[in-house]
């Protein structure tokens, strides 16, 4: 088991012939992702990587039954091929692109609340979702992994990739890795992700990298703390040294009016039993510890 | 992206927004031009900066003490007679000019811009109005709801902050659905809440309305009227105006766009936004390029847990080219407090050995005048190690991210 998605998930890729689509296509395919096809409007009725393109999310999940899709296309299309695909009844939108401007994803996500309440997105900004040896959606390296019990959850992407190596050299594995993004407005917080791990049977306890910036760390201390997320839960917070006012490279992560401080999460976290990393280089070792509590 | 008051007012005008009649000047013969021309009486004359608290704001020589200006400007010390605020009452013409000339040139330090203030090159000439009420509106993404959210409360004037802090039931909230903009009952609320009544009520109405519909249209990130004035007349207006803009949608807004003013940007943020980069200066003395925004911020977290102080973020993106390195290196070393410099990177889909060589060619193409610190990790990581150390060049490498702080902070500290 794990969340999300695993050896029965079908992925297509929105951006398909784009470079970074493309690359990015190819690498999930390699680590045994079942790609099925892929969507650029006006490239329909080609092929790409040995699987069909096509000109429309709706042509492609009747052609394929496709179940997942991974968007690469860029910022000022993105927020629309969201809802292409929510439109398509694909059931998981995993958007990969950065840059997309922030109420172009207002208007995405009350669209997809109004309408299609069950299409769960994850991101944008992020580097996507893996089940180690099953299923790797996204532009993580994939060879970092390894499969195991634990589940993992962050804002970031290469500070989830030190994190998810981190566990593997102690030996400890993953049942899924999930990216939710950098952005202000997002389709998945760390509150929905918990849930998710929560009901996995196969999830043992989860680590967390939250950063600066916005309230949804403070939620998942809430929900830990009202004894609905009962699994083991450590965590890291990545700004702690991070100036008011200034934006740190992703759009969510700004300290402004006093609120999204590290120092306010980290007191939130450890106020709700959970362990808190000091440092960077500890994130591993603090999952260790919680799992031993 | 920040604008200008001039240029957010002239925004706000264009939206059906009211503000005070006002004219820029950019010498102190054009603000007397435009006190004449905006009928005389009683004129306010505005230092243009992108930065709050100009009203107590101190403008200075630019080689002045700017230290002290910052303790004047924050009200730790008293002011001294004569020295000339932000934003300035005249009411005769010579007067607007002296105004004009004790600002213009100068550098301004407020208790947000920090010691370095920003440089003022232009003033906005302005009418000044009987004001009867101060009140404060304020629009932002919230991200609890996911939506833009009007921020309303009658404790104009005063920083918001401390509102929110103290007092947050003063603060008037309404969440903006972005197809919708603001409903008329919603405007309605808003009004009876700010105590509006009868005609004042109506134009508050569609100022709200037609400022929310700004904000939507031009993809702004924060706008905030800080005061919203009734006149004694019973007008509405914005008596001041700050607005920035999402970066990421600035592509279809052309003319939002063109009103950057690069005199008011960090250069050296500046200089990395044109090639990809993320950067922000910070205090310290250990510089540090890193791939990634969580890892650039956990870095300097790292720094600083080993008892060093970093001197910026630096996010070079998920790939690290060589001329994205290069570049990186180039900005870090133009700041002359850096001791030391740390590049953290994690190969995942880039590969170490290709970014040893990117690291190789950027140090061999400057002068690298302080110790550099690199630690690898990820796809490829022993040929990209094995490639700095056979390389002769005086690069520490590290081990892990403890490993590369410790060594950093003593490199920074000239014991390695």
């Amino acid at each position: 088991m794990s969340i999300l998605v695993d050896k029965n998930t079908r992925l297509i890729c929105q951006g398909i012939t784009g470079k970074a689509g493309a690359f990015h296509s190819e690498q999930c395919r390699d680590y045994g992702t079942n790609l099925v096809g892929g969507v650029t409007p006006g490239r329909g009725g080609g092929s790409t990587l040995g699987v069909p393109v096509f000109d429309t999310c709706t042509e492609a999940v009747k052609a394929t039954g496709a179940n997942a899709s991974m968007i690469f296309v860029p910022p000022p299309g993105a927020a629309d091929a969201i809802l292409e695909a929510a439109d398509a009844g694909i059931p998981l939108i995993i958007a990969i692109t950065e840059g997309i401007p922030v109420l172009d994803m207002a208007r995405a996500v009350a669209y997809l609340k109004a309408h299609h309440p069950k299409t769960r997105l994850i991101g944008p900004n992020c580097p996507g979702v893996i089940t180690p040896g099953q299923c790797k959606i996204g532009i993580m390296p994939g060879y970092i992994h390894k499969p195991g019990h634990v589940g993992v959850v962050s804002r970031s992407g290469t500070l989830t990739y030190e994190a998810v190596w981190q566990l593997t050299n102690l030996g400890i594995g993953q049942s899924t890795c999930v990216g939710i993004g950098g952005d202000p407005v997002n389709g998945t917080d760390f509150v929905a992700a918990l849930r998710m791990f929560q009901a996995d049977p196969d999830t043992e306890a989860v680590l967390m990298m939250g950063e600066i910036g916005g309230n949804a760390e403070e939620q998942a201390a809430a929900l830990k703390k009202s004894g609905e997320f009962t699994k083991p839960l450590a965590a890291f917070i990545a700004g702690q040294t991070a100036p008011t006012g200034k934006r740190m490279g992703h759009a969510g992560a700004i300290i402004s009016g006093g609120s999204g401080k590290a120092s306010d999460k980290i007191a939130a976290l450890e106020n709700a039993g959970i362990r808190v990393a000091k440092s960077p280089a500890d994130m591993g070792i603090t999952l260790q510890a919680a799992l031993r509590d | 992206m920040k604008v200008h008051e001039y240029q957010a007012k002239d925004l706000l005008k264009a939206a059906g927004v009211a503000v005070p009649a006002g004219i820029v000047a950019t010498t102190p013969e054009e603000a007397g031009a435009a006190f004449d021309e905006l009928g005389g009486g009683l004129i306010v004359v505005k230092a243009q900066v992108h930065a709050g608290g100009r009203g107590k704001g101190v403008a200075i020589a630019p080689d002045a003490d700017r230290a002290e200006a910052l303790e004047i400007a924050s009200g730790r010390k008293p002011r001294p007679e004569g020295m000339a605020k932000g934003v300035q009452l005249v009411q005769s013409r010579k007067a607007a000019v002296d105004a004009a000339a004790s600002l213009l040139g100068k550098t301004l330090v407020t208790y947000q811009t920090g010691p370095e203030g920003q440089p003022i090159s232009k003033v906005l000439v302005t009418v000044g109005h009987n004001i009867a009420r101060e009140l404060y509106l304020g629009l932002a993404v919230d991200r609890a709801t996911q939506s833009p959210v009007l921020m309303a409360s009658t404790e104009g004037g005063v920083e918001i902050e401390t509102v929110a802090e103290k007092t947050p039931e003063k603060i008037h909230r309404e969440t903006i659905d972005v197809g919708l903009g603001l409903a008329g009952f919603q405007a309605r609320k808003v009004c009876q809440v700010l105590g509006l009544k009868g005609e004042t009520a109506k134009k508050g109405e569609t100022f709200f309305k037609n400022f929310v519909r700004l904000f939507i249209d031009k993809d702004a990130s924060l706008a905030e009227i800080n005061p919203l004035i009734v006149t004694e007349s019973g007008d509405v207006l914005a008596l001041d105006c700050k607005l920035n803009f999402d970066d990421n949608a600035m592509f279809r807004h052309p003319d939002v766009a063109a009103l950057l003013d690069p005199a008011e940007e960090d250069p050296a943020e500046l200089r990395a936004g044109k090639s990809g980069l993320s950067y922000v200066s910070l205090d310290g003395n250990i510089a540090c390029l890193v791939n990634g925004a969580g890892l650039a911020m956990s870095t300097m977290d790292l720094i600083k847990f080993h008892g060093g102080e970093p001197a910026n973020f630096l996010d070079v993106g998920g790939g690290a080219s060589k001329d994205q390195v290069l570049e990186g290196f180039r900005i870090l070393l133009g700041s002359p407090s850096v001791k030391a410099v740390l590049v953290n990177i994690f190969g995942g889909i880039m590969k170490c050995d290709i970014i040893a060589s990117a690291i190789l060619a950027a140090y061999d193409e400057i002068d690298f005048r302080v110790p550099l610190v690199v630690r690898l990790e990820g796809t490829n990581v022993e040929a990209g190690k094995k490639l700095i150390e056979e390389s002769g060049r005086k690069i520490i490498t590290a081990t892990g991210l403890t490993d590369a702080a410790q060594k950093v902070v003593a490199a920074a500290k000239g014991v390695a």
